[in-house]
């Protein structure tokens, strides 16, 4: 059976998906990994186009490589991370956590490999023309699953709390500016007027 | 408006949601030090919360948002004993948090929050709203556990508790999704109900179960995954282990029983045989372990181990009665657990943890009335007859005799008479031996009476246990017939 062009673009993008992600955790250079994961991003995003969601795919590019991402990359540049200390130990521990994974890819093979499992093929909806993809997640994200939509802000704003308590510290050593008591300055704060003035204008 | 009314069981989430984002704002505007008027709408709230619950309850079960949420007599019930268990814990923590300079709005918030994760997942009907419940418990705990930033202890104790976390929800998800994958349903009635009407892979089924399982087990605490509750527990400032070890176990137990009694209930073959490794291992581990601790925390730390074990026993069990009397275990636990690390709070003062087995010794000659509260608190931990303890033991215990499970039932009581030595020899440091400092102990007098209250609490459950035994049986029953 020839295969269709929409399995020949799924496993493209596939593919580099996977690839990238392996990459992800192998590069040596943490900001080539930062740029791995969004190549993976941007192939999963052709995914989710192949499976007619428009707007999550171009979220997904959006936010993801767009937002996060760069501020990932900001942090990455700016912690200057020794990778040598990071992998210090990783072969000692490599025979133990190998043999686990092993063991347990093996079981999972085992289990998922099964005839029966692997004979779960859905075939993918295809819809019309003028079905919007945009409109049925606004439906789903509004209606549906309103209540944990909602919940999902309220960890948002634990998340924020939570931060700000961690890392809002009022220490005496630390010089800080405050813009306000700067505009509110005046002249006779900053200059002294010294009194007597020598034969020349100058002392 | 008529929408609005028909919100009416989760009007106790909304006015938590709204008082703790209220406290947020309010809490910048309170100058004191001592943050009397925050702790004060705290406590307030709490009380709120239980004034709602009450009044909404009805006696039938509630479904809502799509079968989201659902209240039923378990989810009040729990609900109640977790305002009152948050309420307690704050109120012990208090004066400790004070000296420390602990004692921020952020933390009372987090506590709320915290709350409201706990209701959501006793509330949870789907395993979208489970998650993100437990994701909210979480993620206030973790920050809570790092907030007193001065200490190593508690910054790895945080570190610890959120690398584990995220791998125990990393694979909660995972066996989700493999559940989704196999049922087509998030619900839990509609997961139910899909693998009633047959699954064509079953194994899928299977796959899923097991991380479900290990996450929960994650989550729990218990062996094979308990390696962060000691160290989370002894690191932790204790105001904030008080919190983690009492309310969020009632919140576990109902998600337990959400996913695995109510959703899964067709695979019980699989999983109570799951649960029985992983209640013999918690069981053996923790309570031999713990003989060797001499830190206080971290022995409560590993005696918590063994209880979830035991509370795992009764949910394995399966019918009314093992789920009653596991939820009978966990109630019981929880108050035993308050007064444990409220002990300890009350014995530290400025600058002094009370938190080494030593710090007991001859506190019978210090302050008896003290005494004599640790000595109820360590006999009901140990099962001694006339405490609540005992009763829970012994609920659990007939009903994993019932289920036929009689070699699970000798293993219990046997790791349980191991586990007795280390609670006696608090006991006995305390009644036997010489004080090793004879520094007053300042009892400030509305701790006091928490603790006097809670240890009577206790003794007065083992005497009269009936009343708690029935209202735990009522609400399992009406929870299981969900499906």
């Amino acid at each position: 059976m020839l295969i269709g062009f929409d399995t020949l673009v799924f496993y493209t993008f596939a593919v580099i998906t996977v690839l990238a992600g392996l990459s992800v955790i192998t590069a040596r250079n943490p900001v080539h990994a930062a740029l791995f994961l969004v190549l993976a991003f941007c192939s999963a995003a052709g995914v989710w186009i192949l499976l007619e969601a428009e707007f999550l795919a171009i979220t997904l590019v959006l936010v993801y490589v767009g937002a996060v991402m760069v501020l990932f990359l900001f942090v990455v540049m700016m912690l200057d991370i020794n990778i040598e200390k990071l992998r210090e130990g990783f072969w000692r521990w490599f025979p133990f956590g190998g043999v686990l994974a092993a063991i347990m890819v093996g079981q999972m093979i085992w289990v998922l490999g099964s005839r029966q499992t692997s004979e779960t093929g859905a075939q993918v909806l295809k819809h019309s023309a003028s079905y919007s993809n945009t409109k049925e997640l606004g439906r789903l994200i509004y209606v549906d699953y309103v209540y944990p939509f909602e919940l999902a802000a309220v960890l948002l704003l634990v998340a924020i709390v939570a931060a700000i308590a961690l890392t809002l510290r009022r220490r005496k050593s630390v010089k800080s500016q405050d813009p306000a008591k700067q505009v509110l300055v005046q002249k006779s704060d900053r200059i002294r007027i010294v009194s007597g003035v020598g034969k020349h204008g100058t002392e | 408006m008529s929408y609005l009314l028909t919100l009416s069981p989760a009007y106790a989430e909304i006015f938590l949601l709204v008082m703790a984002s209220a406290i947020l704002i309010a809490d910048l505007f309170v100058v004191s030090k001592e943050r009397t008027l925050t702790y004060v709408l705290v406590q307030l709230t709490l009380l709120g919360c239980a004034l709602i619950t009450t009044v909404t309850h009805e006696p039938n079960v509630m479904q809502l948002f799509n079968g989201m949420f659902v209240g039923d007599a378990m989810s009040d019930v729990l609900k109640l004993l977790s305002y009152l268990a948050v309420s307690m814990a704050l109120a012990y923590s208090r004066h400790y948090l004070l000296v420390r300079g602990l004692f921020t709005g952020e933390f009372m918030v987090l506590t709320l929050f915290a709350l409201l994760g706990m209701m959501v997942m006793i509330s949870a009907a789907h395993f979208m709203t489970l998650y993100i419940g437990l994701e909210l418990l979480s993620l206030s705990l973790y920050a809570m556990v790092a907030l007193q930033r001065d200490s190593v202890a508690a910054t790895e104790a945080a570190m610890k508790y959120f690398v584990l976390g995220a791998l125990a929800s990393g694979l909660l998800l995972y066996g989700m999704s493999m559940l989704y994958g196999a049922t087509g349903a998030l619900g839990i009635a509609a997961i139910s109900d899909a693998i009633r009407h047959g699954v064509e892979n079953k194994e899928l089924l299977v796959f899923g179960l097991v991380f479900v399982v290990a996450g929960l087990a994650f989550k729990l605490g218990v062996v094979p995954f308990h390696m962060w509750v000691p160290d989370v527990y002894h690191g932790a400032p204790t105001a904030v282990t008080i919190l983690i070890s009492s309310a969020p176990k009632l919140a576990v137990f109902a998600f337990v029983m959400r996913i695995l009694v109510d959703g899964l209930q067709p695979l019980m073959m699989h999983w109570s045989g799951m649960l029985a490794i992983l209640a013999v291992l918690s069981m053996a581990i923790g309570n031999i372990v713990a003989i060797a601790q001499t830190n206080i925390k971290r022995m409560l730390a590993y005696s918590t181990i063994a209880h979830m074990g035991f509370l795992l026993l009764g949910v394995l069990s399966g019918g009314t009665d093992g789920y009653g009397a596991a939820m009978f275990y966990a109630v019981t636990y929880v108050l035993m657990s308050l007064g444990g690390f409220g002990m300890i709070m009350l014995l530290s003062r400025e600058g002094f943890e009370a938190d080494m087995l030593d710090d007991f010794k001859g506190l019978n000659q210090r302050s008896p009335w003290l005494a004599f509260m640790m000595l109820i608190l360590m006999f009901s931990m140990a099962g001694v007859p006339p405490t609540a303890g005992f009763y829970a033991k012994l609920s659990v215990l007939q009903a994993v005799i019932d289920a036929g499970h009689i070699p699970l039932a000798v293993m219990a009581v046997l790791f349980s008479l191991i586990g007795a030595f280390y609670y006696l020899r608090i006991v006995k440091l305390m009644y036997f031996d010489s004080p090793d400092s004879n520094a007053p102990i300042s009892v400030r007098f509305d701790n006091g009476l928490l603790i006097s209250v809670n240890g009577l609490a206790i003794l007065a459950l083992g005497i009269m246990p009936g009343a708690l035994i029935t209202v735990c049986a009522m609400a399992v029953q009406q929870s299981l017939l969900l499906r």
